[in-house]
């Protein structure tokens, strides 16, 4: 018999909707102000904090909704924004410099809803407020430190094995190293040592006893794919040393990196340090090197010229002792005299080398070097900015007794110099500077304000066709308004599932887009049947045909639509990529629930109809 | 209700050649439009800065241009954004500058004009780089949505309605960008948005025509293929028009209640739905017509027979 619905067809629109449903309810319930305290190094979150953190908070007078503790971190919840705020002074103040707070909304989700997975949609930087920047890996500098960690490591890799060279030099421009030679036989010697030392470079001999060393196109992949991820954990590590709920760091083409710190309004600070390419390195104060000559120009081989920060000339050894890359922990303090400082810890690697190199040097000067890169005003041919290394001693100090895998450094000016450069050093170097190439910030008022013209623009426009179908299609178009408020908890109920998708506000402009354009496939269905019945067939019939008919056209056209969508994502950035996922997010759930869901309310209401009329 | 009802199809293919010389017009003065003045592009393209400010009294705009221009930003382009408290700044990228000293530098330099304070509501800035991949990017999406259709289209049905599908919707785009030109509209991210989902609505109707001419050429069997044409559009003239009605409502209450970021795209989709509705009932078939689309280019060529293809027993 025509028009039945099968259990099966009951049963998937049954399900489809409820579990729509179920995802999507978390949408309605609302956001809490609340505290998100995680804790860093030395720090230990513990179910004894969390009676330590009720207690400072009832001592101050704040009201705390909740504080509980789940997946490592307390979660403290308020009723205002202002006791938020106010709570945050508190408990930095109880918890001191080992943990850190961060602002945060936490959705007021009931505990089953939390329990299957469902959370709300996640809401877009357009909608919170927030910082987005996208950052740019300058591979120049990275590629010439590489360059220039090879010179050493050729050096070295010749000496041992007893060749004699007559220089080791980098050329930046072609990013090569070249070595030359006295004669043939030294030149192809080197060649197989340092083919077997190095198999991922290319080693071709050049004239006048000379061999050239270049990356292969292999190597040069990988280390620029290691600069990229390298600089990417780095950033993440340095956002969440700042404090952000739910920061986003993501890689975005070959060598941008998008960072969006939602609900951040202070975009100074927070360039300043995720920007920062600060490090240190520690060497030796050449002692056997007259300063006067070398700052006309004279530097020895072994040396290099270097400034205090009163600007007066120092001369260390070009050997470096220890690199910023070793340190596992900073943190910024006082000594004795009341100056700030910097107490570091060094990992094993570190640590050993470490103590092997001081221990030679008991009575020697170390200077600690500060190293950064600064943007300049500059450009070069390719229109990016041209980068300038800032070099710097910080402080000289005599090596009193053998390092070991603590130390401290001092020498800063400012307690305030003392805490970034302990945060930089916790998170670690860069190893590749970063330019900020865009930057958005969207303040607090104006995301709340987004959300409230995207909601009465759906709302308004829901009204708008829902009262058109009605007018137009009588009791059918009761249906497919049905329909319609179907595919609405639908589309709501997958983007809550989906762990990318983001709400914008183009993206809630593609909702009400989806809700003007989902009715078009009732349409063309409601149409069809129109025709039918005025062909003379019966209601059963018409009703039958009508669904069949329209859908390869509804399939055809949408599939047109979906691949569009599809190209839409895959160039769009940030808000037109949340525009995107929900049209076609929308063109498919409008299929489901204009042919399927209005079909089985149809069958069951006007499938069995008798005669030539339906109220369509 | 019913807002077409024909006893006799539409002859729409007589109109065939006026329309098409009346597109062919609307493309060349667009195309005119876009070269000689070309678009006012956004900040997403252009790169350089956009501040949006709150005052809390309104905003006296001449004194904050005058302000500007003293500290140095005489380029600067001031204009209210949706109320007269609310107050937009765009700066041209610049090269002699630190981009992100700007922000900060134009504050302070409105905090100066300002009796109280004003509140930052927004501030972009976007690195001339970025703005001319954006522009290749962009270029390269409407291009990749014109070939995949060109090909899905060919498939479906046959490459003269894959022809005149496509250059409907080339028609529709650089008809949409033209007005964005001759009104010197800014034309930004969203409006590149609207674009292509303008490129997805319109190849939309176009295929619900297509697919009935399909249908008619097997029902019609002694018509021509003019007649059979004005038949598949008249027949879903109902559909195409009530779509595009639904479509239109959503857009003028986007247009009216999206707020100013929503604004250019909702202006970019109701233009081009308008325009998209006529070139698919008008454009795509007759182009195919002219191209000499015929029946045969549409049947099945070999009529399987039942059972056929299937091992017998």
């Amino acid at each position: 018999m025509l028009n039945q619905n099968s259990i099966w067809r009951y049963l998937m629109v049954l399900v489809v909707l409820t579990v729509s449903l179920i995802y999507a309810l978390p949408n309605i319930y609302p956001e809490d102000p609340s505290l998100q305290i995680t804790a860093t190094r030395g720090g230990d979150v513990t179910a004894e904090k969390v009676v330590q953190l009720e207690q400072a908070l009832q001592k101050s007078n704040i009201a705390v909704k909740s504080v509980v503790l789940e997946k490592g971190q307390i979660l403290a919840r308020f009723g205002s924004a202002e006791e938020q705020l106010k709570a945050r002074e508190v408990v930095n103040a109880e918890l001191g410099s080992e943990y850190v707070t961060a602002l945060n909304m936490a959705p007021a989700t009931p505990a089953w809803l939390n329990s299957i997975g469902a959370t709300p949609m996640k809401l877009g930087l357009d909608l919170r407020g927030g910082v987005h920047f996208l950052m740019e890996v300058d591979m120049k500098t990275a590629m010439d430190k590489n360059v220039n960690d090879l010179v050493q490591v050729y050096r070295v890799d010749l000496r041992e094995a007893k060749i004699r060279y007559r220089s080791v030099t980098p050329d930046l421009v072609k990013q090569q190293v070249v070595i030359s030679f006295r004669n043939d036989q030294d030149v192809s010697a080197a060649k197989a040592v340092l083919t077997k030392q190095d198999p991922d470079m290319t080693f071709t001999e050049g004239d006048e006893m000379s061999l050239i060393a270049s990356f292969s196109e292999a190597r040069l992949k990988a280390l620029r794919e290691d600069a990229v991820a390298q600089n990417i954990t780095i950033i993440r590590n340095r956002v969440n040393a700042i404090g952000v709920a739910e920061p986003l760091v993501q890689r975005q083409g070959a060598e941008r990196i998008v960072v969006q710190l939602p609900g951040v309004q202070d975009t100074a600070r927070a360039k300043e340090i995720l920007g920062a390419t600060a490090t240190l390195e520690f060497r030796l104060v050449d002692e056997t090197a007259d300063v006067q000559s070398a700052v006309a120009g004279r530097v020895p081989p072994s040396a290099q010229l270097f400034k205090d920060r009163a600007g007066n000339p120092v001369v260390l050894q070009k050997r470096v002792m220890l690199t910023g890359n070793h340190i596992v922990g900073a943190n910024s303090g006082f000594d004795e005299n009341g100056r700030p400082q910097v107490n570091i810890d060094l990992d094993a690697k570190g640590g050993n080398s470490f103590s092997t190199s001081t221990k030679d040097a008991i009575g020697k000067s170390m200077a600690t070097v500060f190293i950064e890169y600064k943007p300049t005003d500059k450009k070069d041919s390719n229109g990016k900015t041209i980068l300038e290394k800032k070099e710097e001693v910080v402080s000289i100090a005599t090596i009193q007794s053998r390092l070991g895998r603590s130390f401290r450094i001092t020498g800063l000016d400012a307690p305030g110099e003392a805490q970034n450069l302990a945060l930089l050093l916790r998170a670690g170097a860069l190893i590749a500077p970063i330019l900020i190439v865009e930057e958005r910030t969207v303040g607090p008022s104006l995301g709340q304000e987004n959300i409230d013209l995207g909601l009465s623009a759906i709302m308004w426009g829901m009204l708008a066709v829902v009262a058109f179908m009605v007018i137009y299609y009588k009791w059918f178009g009761v249906v497919a308004n049905i329909a319609l408020a179907a595919n609405l908890v639908m589309l709501i109920g997958i983007m809550s599932m989906i762990p990318g998708a983001t709400l914008t506000l183009p993206g809630m402009a593609g909702i009400v887009l989806t809700v003007g354009m989902a009715v078009d496939a009732n349409v063309l269905i409601f149409e069809r049947i129109r025709e039918e019945l005025a062909e003379g067939r019966s209601a059963v019939h018409a009703i039958h045909e009508g669904y069949d008919r329209a859908f390869a056209t509804i399939a055809d056209s949408n599939i047109t639509t979906l691949l569009v969508a599809l190209i839409l994502f895959g160039v769009g950035t940030g808000p037109v990529k949340g525009f995107a996922v929900t049209l076609a997010l929308g063109i498919c759930t409008s299929i489901f629930t204009a042919v399927l869901v209005s079909r089985v309310i149809v069958n069951v209401i006007w499938g069995q109809r008798r005669g030539s009329d339906l109220p369509v | 209700m019913r807002i077409f009802k024909f006893t006799k199809s539409l002859d729409f293919m007589k109109l065939k050649i006026p329309a098409l010389v009346f597109s062919t017009f609307l493309v060349l003065g667009s195309l005119f439009s876009l070269f000689t003045q070309g678009l006012n592009l956004g900040l997403d393209f252009t790169g350089g800065t956009v501040i949006e400010v709150q005052f809390q009294q309104p905003a006296d705009l001449l004194k904050v241009r005058g302000a500007l221009a003293g500290n140095g930003f005489a380029d600067a382009q001031v204009a209210y954004f949706g109320t007269s408290q609310d107050v937009m700044i765009r700066i041209a990228p610049r090269a002699d500058l630190n981009q992100k000293a700007i922000g900060e530098q134009i504050l302070t330099t409105l905090n100066t004009v300002a009796e109280t304070p004003v509140t930052v509501r927004k501030v972009d800035v976007v690195g001339s780089s970025v703005g001319e991949e954006l522009k290749e990017d962009g270029f390269l999406a409407v291009l990749a949505a014109l070939v995949g259709i060109l090909i899905y289209v060919a498939a479906r049905f046959e490459w003269r309605f894959s022809v005149g599908a496509v250059a409907s919707l080339l028609h529709d785009v650089i008809v949409t960008m033209g007005l964005f030109s001759v009104f010197q509209l800014e034309f930004d991210l969203t409006v590149l948005a609207a674009i292509l989902a303008l490129i997805g609505y319109s190849i939309n109707d176009t295929i619900v025509v297509f697919d009935r001419i399909r249908e008619m050429f097997r029902k019609m069997r002694d018509a021509t293929v003019d007649e059979t044409v004005n038949e598949a559009i008249t027949s879903t003239l109902s559909r195409t028009t009530m779509t595009s009605l639904t479509t239109a409502l959503t857009l003028i209450v986007l247009f009216f209640m999206g707020g100013a970021m929503i604004h250019g795209f909702a202006t970019a989709l109701l233009f081009g739905i308008a325009i998209g509705t006529y070139s698919s009932i008008y454009m795509a078939s007759s182009i195919a017509v002219i191209l000499g689309a015929s029946r045969e280019d549409l049947m099945p060529t070999v009529i399987e027979k039942e059972g056929e293809g299937t091992p017998s027993v």
